[in-house]
């Protein structure tokens, strides 16, 4: 059913902190590794090794510079489905594949029932929907259904790929749906935001702004170097004679 | 947005198709249009192959046509959907109609009723069509209270030049579908204009800001995730040139309105050979010129993922 349920207490989603992503693509690469042989495997790749490579990819890791009156930044922004508690993209649906879970808010593709018809991915302002030309179905961010309740995984690694791999912890895991819980709280600490919220489709995943500019600058412990200039008198007139 | 083919065809000749069959579902059933077995025949083959042709050109666009029957299923929310239903329900009462007055010359009764059904059903499955674009947010060239009334205008609009054309072949061509036809050719042109208005001074509240969250200043995009193009710029990502686009609505103008409406006049002045060539030919050239307005209609709408690509 492309209905969409009536939501549970649970809103599973990411948190990501625009203030300490670095760019470096490994949430990104982690999430290839991962769903190429997950839920909604595979991830084609066509034309891999050519001028004209293409394929599916769930996160994708933009840079942007943001420049206002306290002077300029590089922002580096992930981008993925952000799990909306209104999505378009699965009420558009017209064969019921697309759908949104009642129990943890986690909004999924029934490869099996998809036509391909593409409509989903119109709907989704945020690109979060790539199409798999390949097996002519729509792909997207499962949320790691399949490491999340894996119960052949150790706890900590109970996580989406992406979060795991994060070397600066920029991506943090959670129910949204818990005022308590540690992504919740995040989200109240650092002003988390909803991305296109006039859009009214209000995404589960909150961005974290980038801090704000301290003025400060680093301090550097070593002492500063000496000028290096001609030296006067005999011992000048010796050094001149010996660097010729 | 990509203006693929299959869509652009699909919606132009169904919009025709449907325009064709509720005209001809009314006027055959009421007998205003007198049962000819070959006026009935051409006429309703052109409605029903244009819906057929582009319903199958719409399915040349799944990735998976074979699993397309799924698509009847979610009519409670999907307008996708609810087309499907409804374009396929829209045949039976059509089918009907072209037994009673096509093949049996009857009119009233039964047949006036499935013509009328089959009326409605077209001006439904028109509606739908229209839904489904005028539905979807993240384009606010699509999702605008311009875009349903769009499609219901140039339905009736080529429906009509094509009814002319047809009886007008036949010598049966009136003065009144005539003025007709050229004031729904007059109305459409002036919905056109008054969309492409309402698009160029559009102020669209979704900008870089909103969609990377950071706010303030100015967000300029540094660095794609990827070197080549992928599947979201290539389906929603399409740009026209500016110098293209004032060109091609020069061409639909001339195309769709502007020498039709002047067909459709001479025709008032002239004789039944030349009234027929000439409303044939403002067919011809309407339909044209909405091929090109529905390519314009996709090339010139902006999806909000172009944002996080700078575009
Ligand atoms: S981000 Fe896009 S694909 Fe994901 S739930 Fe929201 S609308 Fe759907
Ligand atoms: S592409 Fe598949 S998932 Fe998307 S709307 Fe069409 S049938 Fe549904």
């Amino acid at each position: 059913m492309t209905c969409l349920p009536s939501q549970g207490g649970k809103k599973l989603g990411l948190v990501i902190d625009l203030d300490t992503c670095v760019g470096c693509q490994a949430c990104a690469t982690a999430c290839k590794e991962w769903n190429t042989g997950g839920h909604m495997a595979p991830l084609t790749d066509i034309d891999p090794y050519g001028g004209t490579v293409d394929g599916v990819w769930f996160n994708r890791v933009h840079a942007y510079e943001h420049t206002t009156e306290m002077g300029g930044r590089t922002v580096n922004f992930p981008r993925s489905c952000l799990h909306c508690e209104t999505p378009a993209c699965v009420t558009v649906c017209p064969t019921g594949a697309s759908y949104k879970r009642a129990s943890d808010g986690i909004v999924l593709i029934d490869e099996d029932k998809c036509i391909g018809c593409k409509l989903c991915s119109w709907a989704c302002p945020y690109g979060a929907r790539e199409f798999d030309t390949d097996v002519g179905v729509m792909k997207k961010c499962t949320l790691c259904v399949d490491r999340i309740y894996n119960d052949n995984l150790t706890e900590e690694d109970r996580v989406p790929a992406c979060v795991a791999a994060c070397p600066t912890s920029a991506r943090h895991f959670g129910d949204l749906g818990d005022p308590r819980s540690a992504v919740s709280q995040l989200v109240a600490e650092r002003g988390g935001v909803d991305l296109m919220p006039e859009l009214g489709y209000h995404p589960t995943n909150k961005y974290l702004p980038p801090r704000a500019h301290t003025r400060r600058a680093a301090s550097v412990p070593a002492k500063a170097l000496e000028p290096v200039r001609a030296e006067g008198g005999f011992l000048g007139w010796v050094d001149r004679m010996l660097s010729n | 947005m990509h203006p693929a083919f299959s869509v652009v065809f699909f919606t132009t000749a169904t919009g025709a198709g449907y325009g064709l069959l509720a005209l001809l579902g009314v006027l055959g059933g009421a007998q205003i249009i007198p049962p000819d077995f070959w006026l009935g025949f051409i006429g309703m083959g052109l409605a029903l192959g244009l819906i057929a042709a582009g319903l199958l050109s719409s399915t040349g666009h799944l990735g998976r046509p074979e699993r397309a029957w799924r698509a009847f299923s979610q009519w409670r929310s999907s307008w996708l959907s609810r087309e499907g239903v409804a374009s396929v329900a829209t045949f039976v009462p059509a089918g009907l109609f072209c037994i009673g007055w096509v093949f049996f010359d009857r009119t009233g009764g039964w047949v006036a009723i499935a013509g009328l059904l089959a009326a409605i059903g077209a001006i439904v499955t028109v509606c739908t069509t229209g839904m489904i674009y005028a539905s979807l947010k993240p384009i606010a060239q699509w999702h605008s209270r311009y875009t349903l009334p769009a499609y219901l205008i140039f339905s009736a609009m080529t429906g009509s030049v094509l009814l002319n054309a047809l009886l007008q072949g036949f010598a049966l061509g009136s003065r009144m579908l005539l003025a007709a036809s050229m004031l729904l050719t007059l109305l459409g042109w002036g919905w056109k204009l008054a969309t492409w208005r309402y698009n160029d001074a559009l102020e669209i509240a979704t900008n870089a800001n909103t969609a990377t969250g950071l706010v303030g200043g100015t967000v300029r995009s540094l660095e794609w995730p990827h070197t080549e193009e992928n599947y979201l710029l290539k389906e929603m990502g399409f740009r026209i040139a500016r110098k293209h686009s004032a060109r091609l609505r020069q061409i639909t103008q001339v195309l769709a309105f502007a020498l039709p409406v002047l067909l459709l006049a001479a025709t008032l002045a002239l004789p039944w050979p030349f009234a027929a060539v000439l409303s044939v030919l403002a067919a011809i050239a309407q339909l044209s010129g909405m091929l090109v307005e529905r390519w314009l209609f996709f090339a010139e709408a902006k999806h909000t993922v172009s944002l996080y690509y700078g575009r």
